[in-house]
């Protein structure tokens, strides 16, 4: 088989989850995008383990690893979720701004009024 | 000698602290034991301000009181008492001079600077030790005097302590041997006259008066201390000795500069044409300050450094003539305007400027004599004159004539006394004043008969020429000057003393700190002349007398003849039209309003735009240009982690298709 | 094309494409569900590369456990359930370009690249007999080390989720708030965060036995 296929359609998942960190509001979505991209990597692990006929199987080990530490990183990943929503009725990643400086208000979009209308839009969605 | 004579200018200047930081204490130190009661009773009366302008009930008492006890005014105390022994001292001064002639110079310590060196000296002359007698007498006067006027003033301890320390810069200027120090007084003079002017400084009009005189002094002073450069770095001393002696080695066009310029600040601080525009507006000052900086002693300081470097001014005849025009535009102007103001004091102001302007005649006629003689009779008559003005503003409560009339009753030791002092203005022998003024025009005569060629004032002296058409004016201003005088006189003597009362006020005489002062200055003003009978030049002349004694009868028999008609009205409007322009001095402060302070206004206005719209929106702007363009810059760190991350990602991406396709 | 690189052409157009729906739905769970069937096309993909044990643990881990705590996440965060018009940002076309030149990067680096590499596929290679002896022969000591992470992340997601542990400031007040603006729903929240961590400690040490 032509070692091309898997690498392709690695690059493609690989960019498909780039797309989906850098596009997507919610932020299980982005989790979801992140385990897209680390599908990609392991794909390309284990394509390439063939490749090699690696005989202590380093590829394909390497791969099930990175499924646990995914699969850790979604549960971390999931607490912090939730830790944010409890605190900010809101997982829209683009409404967690505090990263941004605090004389920067010209720019930004008031906070207030959408921490507001995020608690409400919560309530509502959730009765 | 030296010693005691710097005694005499350091005890005021010792005072003048001493009243300004201890003063009030010793007042609370030396107040007697007495009833509770009694003694809030005084404090109450004691305390309230306002200036004597504020009559009442409370003022008499308050001021009465003051006069009981002078003893017990600390800041008064400290005032007095070292005038007076300077006064003392300056007379035991005057005395060893006057019985073994001659220079005395001692120089207290040098300083060197380099070029010509600045030397700490005194020196003590016949001109400076009758001057300083003067100053110290004058000074004496007017603390005793203002102890009972400005009693219930609440700032009197600083008023006090400045006229001390006016008195020592006055006494600096008069002793000091080199220019240099005496600039040091000169100015310390002209800083004493703003505070003092501007006591009053809740009044607007008081503190304008003061930054006016301020301001022009000033601009005189500039060209004072050019003038003093180029004597001393032309003579390569500042010693006034040195100076005098190598006048006449000094190229013609320095000593000419250097005169001039000196005139300058003689103009200035002795308010002659056309720097005269700050003496009458600085009688918003109280009325002693007027008799001691404003009438004998500070204006009088430009006069006596005429006379200190007057072997200068004899190598410069185009100063002399120039002094001689502008006292001759002085004397006759402000005696006209002199004859229409309605202030009592306005009136003493303008003579003032009259009678500096005939001291400067003196001096540009050669009458050095003559004219130191007439700067002493001016200092006692004019002190006595705006002294006995203040006795009699304080009894009317008002400084205009108009409200004046029938005072001789009332306050018979005021009048006697002010009738002394307006004859010695006027010149009617045999008071001072007709002999020191006789001997001026006397000189002014012999210099028009000369052809201009000056009389050798001091025996040695250069002898200098000036224009004879100068001299001849100098002769017929003086005689000019002289009837407006008498009829000034005249009026201002009929509206204060007769006719019928004008206000509603009680007629009496004066707190005695006050009258009797008054009455003390009347002696010298009325004899001081007959001391003049000692020197030939200084002697009554019938050919200059003659004619001034007629002028003289007719200007005041002209007032009198006016004021007889209707003794109700001021006599100043038998003047008709030109009576507006007389009371505004001839509208020379509108011109300088139209010409200096309008530009220099509209010029400040123009700063003030240029600097908020220009200069200052220029700062600004850079400010908010610099925000402006962050701005932009700062729209990507919107606190989003997306967007910080799709830049990573982007610039991973660009560096790796870069190194793919560059390498 | 031989007959493995037509399946694994297929498989892969239907991981890429799922994984595309994933990214671009409308609805919360359905990215979800697409994810599921990304994974398992992922997993036929590990079968024609014959590595066998690994599809089966992607199938059982990914699609078992990671997609089943996503909707989890989603329930508890009250995602709404059905279309949503919000789920992209304002960044998406950014995002798309960056993706894009990503892709093409990637592709033409990697189809260059290995323009002569050819897989030399053989069974056995990915059977559980040959990894399990890699893992506890060759492999065993970071074998041992990934269970401490795991214990360690079992940690960390406990003290995240439980509101009681990470200081009393900062979930008190909000929940204040919430029971006083909705009283009804008081009570399920109380007992969300404290299931939820029992849950994923559950799953997690099931993964680390795994």
């Amino acid at each position: 088989m032509h070692a091309a296929y898997p690498a392709v359609v690695a690059a493609l998942l690989f960019s498909v989850g780039v797309y989906g960190v850098l596009a997507r509001r919610n932020a299980i979505l982005v989790l979801m995008s992140v385990e897209l991209m680390l599908n990609a990597v392991n794909l390309n692990l284990v394509a390439f383990d063939m490749w090699w006929r690696d005989r202590l199987h380093g590829g394909q080990v390497l791969t099930l690893f990175t499924i646990v530490i995914a699969a850790a990183e979604v549960g971390l990943g999931l607490a912090i979720v939730l830790l944010v929503y409890r605190n900010r009725r809101t997982i829209d990643v683009d409404r967690l701004r505090t990263l941004a400086e605090d004389g920067a208000s010209r720019t930004r979009p008031p906070d207030g009024d959408d921490a507001a209308a995020a608690v409400r839009g919560g309530e509502g969605s959730a009765t | 000698m030296i010693a005691s004579i710097s005694v005499v200018i350091l005890l005021p200047f010792a005072a003048a602290f001493a009243g300004m930081l201890l003063g009030p204490r010793l007042s609370d130190r030396l107040r007697p034991r007495r009833p509770a009661g009694e003694a809030a009773e005084t404090q109450a009366a004691a305390v309230p301000g306002g200036g004597p302008r504020a009559t009442g009930p409370a003022w008499w008492r308050a001021a009465l009181a003051a006069e009981r006890s002078p003893l017990r005014n600390g800041p008064a105390l400290i005032a007095c008492l070292p005038v007076a022994v300077a006064a003392v001292l300056a007379a035991v001064a005057a005395f060893a001079v006057w019985r073994a002639p001659g220079t005395r110079t001692g120089t207290l310590t040098l300083i060197e600077t380099g070029s010509a060196p600045v030397e700490v000296g005194l020196r003590v002359d016949g001109l400076s030790a009758v001057v300083g007698l003067m100053v110290c007498c004058v000074a004496l006067a007017v603390q005793v005097y203002s102890v009972a006027y400005m009693a219930k003033d609440p700032r009197y301890s600083s008023y006090a302590a400045f006229i001390s320390l006016f008195t020592a810069a006055m006494l600096l200027v008069v002793y000091a041997a080199d220019l240099l120090l005496l600039y040091v007084g000169w100015e310390v003079m002209g800083i004493c006259s703003y505070f003092l002017i501007g006591h009053h400084w809740e009044n607007r009009a008081n503190s304008r008066a003061a930054v006016k005189a301020f301001l022009i002094t000033r601009l005189g002073d500039v060209g004072f201390l050019f003038g003093v450069f180029a004597l001393g770095l032309g003579a390569r001393s500042f010693e006034i000795g040195e100076v005098l002696a190598r006048a006449g080695t000094l190229p013609d066009a320095t000593v000419t500069a250097a005169a001039l310029l000196l005139l300058a600040g003689v103009a200035g601080k002795s308010a002659q044409f056309p720097l005269h525009t700050w003496l009458p507006d600085a009688m918003a000052g109280p009325t002693p300050i007027s008799a001691l900086i404003h009438a004998a002693t500070m204006v009088a300081a430009g006069v006596y450094v005429v006379a200190r470097v007057y072997g200068v001014f004899l190598e410069a005849p185009a100063a002399l003539t120039l002094l001689g025009l502008l006292a001759v535009i002085s004397m006759l102007g402000s005696a006209l305007a002199a004859l229409a103001q309605d202030d009592i004091k306005r009136v003493l102001a303008y003579s003032t400027i009259s009678q500096l302007a005939v001291m400067a005649a003196g001096l540009a006629v050669g009458a050095w004599n003559g004219a130191v003689f007439h700067l002493l009779t001016h200092g006692a008559f004019k002190a006595l004159l705006f002294l006995a003005a203040g006795c009699v503003i304080m009894t009317a409560g008002s400084n205009m004539l108009r409200h004046y009339g029938g005072l001789r009753t009332g306050m018979p030791l005021t009048f006697w006394s002010m009738t002394v002092g307006l004859a010695a203005l006027v010149g009617v022998p045999p008071t001072s004043g007709w002999f020191s003024k006789d001997a001026v025009i006397e000189a002014a005569l012999h210099t028009a008969g000369h052809g201009g060629d000056l009389a050798p004032a001091i025996p040695g002296a250069p002898t200098a020429h000036i224009p004879a058409g100068a001299a001849w004016l100098v002769y017929a201003g003086l005689l000019l000057t002289v009837a407006v005088t008498a009829a000034y006189a005249a009026r201002l003597w009929l509206m204060t003393f007769f006719g019928e009362p004008r206000g509603r006020y009680e007629v009496r005489e004066a707190p005695k700190a006050m009258s009797w002062t008054v009455a003390a200055l009347a002696v010298p003003s009325a004899v001081l002349g007959f001391f003049g009978l000692g020197a030939d030049e200084l002697r009554p002349h019938l050919g200059s007398a003659v004619p001034a004694l007629v002028l003289a009868a007719a200007g005041a028999g002209a007032a009198y003849y006016v004021w007889n008609r209707d003794p109700a009205v001021d006599p100043a409007r038998a003047l008709g039209p030109v009576r507006d322009l007389f009371a505004r001095a001839f509208r020379v402060d509108d011109l300088y309003a139209a010409a200096v302070v309008r530009p220099v206004r509209a010029l400040a206005r123009r700063v003030v735009t240029v600097d908020g719209r220009g200069v200052d929106a220029a700062v600004v702007g850079a400010a908010r240009g610099a925000r402006e363009l962050a701005e932009p810059l700062r729209l990507p760190q919107n606190g989003n982690p997306q967007t910080y991350l799709t830049g990573l990602i982007a610039g991973i991406v660009l560096l790796t298709a870069g190194a793919v396709i560059l390498l | 094309m031989t007959g493995h690189e037509l399946i694994f052409t297929l498989l892969g157009v239907v991981a890429v494409g799922s994984a595309v729906l994933v990214v671009t739905t409308r609805q919360l769970v359905h990215a979800a569900l697409w994810l599921v069937v990304s994974f398992g096309a992922l997993a036929g993909g590990y079968l024609v590369l014959t590595a066998e044990f690994v599809a089966w643990v992607q199938v059982l881990i990914y699609v078992g456990a990671v997609v089943v705590l996503l909707l989890f996440g989603i329930m508890l965060t009250r995602a709404p359930i059905g279309r949503s018009a919000d789920l992209d940002s304002g960044n998406r076309w950014v995002a798309l370009g960056v993706a894009l030149a990503t892709a093409g990067v990637l592709v033409s680096v990697l189809v260059v690249g290995f323009r002569d590499a050819y897989l030399p596929l053989r069974e056995g290679g990915g059977s559980a007999d040959a990894l399990g002896s890699a893992v506890f022969r060759t492999w065993v000591l970071p074998f041992e080390v990934l269970s401490v992470l795991l214990l360690a992340a079992l940690v960390g997601a406990i003290v995240l989720s439980r509101s009681d542990v990470g200081g009393p400031e900062q979930a008190p007040p909000k929940r204040a708030a919430q029971a006083k603006g909705a009283p009804e729903k008081g009570a399920p929240e109380k007992g969300a965060p404290e299931k939820d961590a029992h849950e994923e400690k559950e799953l997690t040490t099931k993964r680390g036995e795994g």
